[in-house]
């Protein structure tokens, strides 16, 4: 249950798998990203509502094949440059794209968790996105004759997630902004949870929630593994960072470099933390 | 008076009318990053009744110190009466009717008010790959009533959109109702030269105000459809002292 991220990559990630790496600007789990690219894992197929610096950097390493997504950019700051050079460059090479709304998004995973084949939502209507995503489809509701949107559950592989903490036994806790990630796991077939530290009892958070160590993978203890995104009571956003990556990504070379000394170069998270001056 | 630039008239502006619509218990505002952001903190700040904030990663009523750059900063989530998970504030809060005005911001605007924040191009071959729906398509479909700030240009407001992310008015009047959308669409498009509003018999964008020292043809230049001017057309307010000074205050904090 407790292992280190490098195994548990090892054993559960493998070439070709659905996975998701949730964080709604909070938790990210970059670390895990970072782990994967260094592992040199291959036509992935990538899901994730806000796509985020983590599948950029995987998307320009070349481990993606196919993205499912709904909001694809640098929040308050632009583009996400390697996302966008995969889709009008076909760099490193094509990218296949299946896009959906927040909400259609959400209510896959919600669809995912709850076991269901697919979730109803009011959305869609009068946008160009059906006409594009041949996973938005339409459904009559049995009782008022409503016509609504249908989506298919999301079932990924393996959801990955960062979180505050987790008791020995591997009972992970989260609190702040939850974003979609209880349901990723949930939805998910495998999980790998990163946190900020292991306690011997979790203590009473407000608001917080527990994912029981039984409906997990594995648990691995990753100090600011989130960063550049942050974990509410351990860290704040590191917005320059985010600023600073439109620089590092609109480069081909200059990106590559970045991986190659900053991800590839180094053997675990903490080194690169130390490489990168965090 | 001070010097200003169209930006800050822009912001301004729309937080005005934030401002008017919290008076008049239109409060529940759900909040685009960037200019709608802006411009709603600037409304809590400068009015009595403030509107009440509400950012698609979860946060209810949100009272940040400090502009976010993102919909999911720390600060949000510390100052907020309430975090709820995506698909909460998706489902019981903005699908069940609960917001007053979603506050969107885009790539292109057309003559219907429809937005396009994904593709400049074909889907297929794009020549500008945009980030994408987000919350967008849901807010424009659900709230009450949607607010669109966006700098004008002929580039940006076109006759048609390249790809419809969101749903303004259609393809003109009765597009809403025919698809059964439950919010009322569009009502004010703020930009850095005027103020539009829907004509109430055909749904088009029509020019009801131009910004202190802008020209009918500056916005005819900027508009990318052959744009039609109210017959009470009036001119917005320079910008306050107050106004001014709490926005810079704002955006340095």
């Amino acid at each position: 249950m407790i292992t280190t991220l490098k195994e548990a990559v090892a054993e559960h990630v493998h070439d070709g798998d659905t996975l998701a790496l949730e964080g709604f600007t909070h938790l990210i789990p970059h670390a895990a990203g970072h782990e994967i690219i260094r592992q040199g894992r291959r036509n992935l197929h990538l899901i994730r509502m806000t796509p985020d610096l983590v599948y950029d950097q995987l998307i320009g390493s070349g481990c993606v094949a196919k993205l499912t997504f709904s909001w694809g950019g640098n929040p308050g700051v632009g583009s996400l440059q390697r996302f966008r050079d995969a889709v009008e460059n076909e760099w490193p090479h094509a990218l296949e794209i299946e896009e959906h709304s927040h909400a259609g998004m959400a209510t896959r995973y919600a669809a995912g968790a709850a076991g269901l084949p697919f979730g109803v939502l009011r959305g869609y209507i009068g946008t160009d996105l059906p006409k594009h995503t041949s996973t938005i489809k339409t459904v009559e509701c049995p009782f008022t004759g409503e016509v609504l949107a249908a989506v298919p559950a999301i079932n990924p592989d393996v959801g990955i997630i960062h979180a505050q903490r987790a008791d020995r036994a591997g009972n992970v806790q989260i609190w702040g902004l939850l974003g979609v990630q209880k349901e990723a796991v949930l939805a998910s077939t495998r999980s790998i949870i990163t946190v900020e530290e292991i306690v011997d009892e979790l203590p009473q958070v407000p608001g917080a929630i527990v994912l029981p160590s039984w409906v997990l993978s594995a648990v691995c203890h990753v100090p600011n593994g989130a960063h550049p995104s942050f974990a509410m009571g351990f860290s704040v956003r590191d917005n320059a960072f985010y600023k600073a990556w439109d620089a590092i990504s609109k480069d081909r070379d200059a990106f590559t470099s970045w991986i190659d000394k900053h991800v590839m170069g180094t053997a675990n998270f903490s080194e690169y933390c130390e490489s990168v001056g965090i | 008076m001070a010097d200003y630039t169209t930006d800050e008239l822009m912001i301004v502006n729309a937080a005005r009318k934030l401002g008017a619509l919290a008076a008049a218990d239109k409060r529940q505002c759900f909040v685009g990053i960037g200019l709608p952001s802006t411009a709603a903190n600037l409304a809590r700040r400068l009015y009595p009744i403030e509107p009440v904030l509400i950012y698609e990663s979860g946060c209810i009523d949100t009272k940040p110190t400090r502009l976010p750059l993102s919909i999911g900063d720390g600060e949000l989530a510390e100052t907020s009466d309430a975090v709820v998970s995506v698909p909460e504030i998706f489902a019981y809060w903005l699908q069940a009717g609960r917001i007053d005005i979603g506050f969107l911001s885009g790539a292109q605007l057309d003559k219907y008010a429809n937005i396009n924040s994904t593709v400049i191009g074909s889907y297929e071959s794009p020549k500008t790959r945009l980030p994408g729906a987000g919350g967008a398509p849901e807010i424009a479909a659900s709230a009450g009533a949607v607010m669109v700030i966006m700098r004008q240009s002929a580039r940006a407001f076109v006759d048609r959109c390249d790809f419809r992310t969101s749903i303004g008015y259609g393809d003109g009047k009765g597009d809403r109702e025919r698809f059964g959308l439950r919010g009322g669409g569009p009502k004010w498009v703020i930009t850095d030269l005027a103020m539009m509003e829907p004509d109430p018999d055909t749904c088009e964008l029509v020019v009801v105000a131009l910004h202190p020292n802008v020209t009918r043809e500056q916005v005819v230049g900027a508009t990318g459809w052959d744009v039609r001017f109210a017959d009470d057309l009036a001119t917005t307010d320079e910008p306050t002292d107050v106004e001014l000074g709490t926005l810079r205050t704002l955006q340095a904090a």
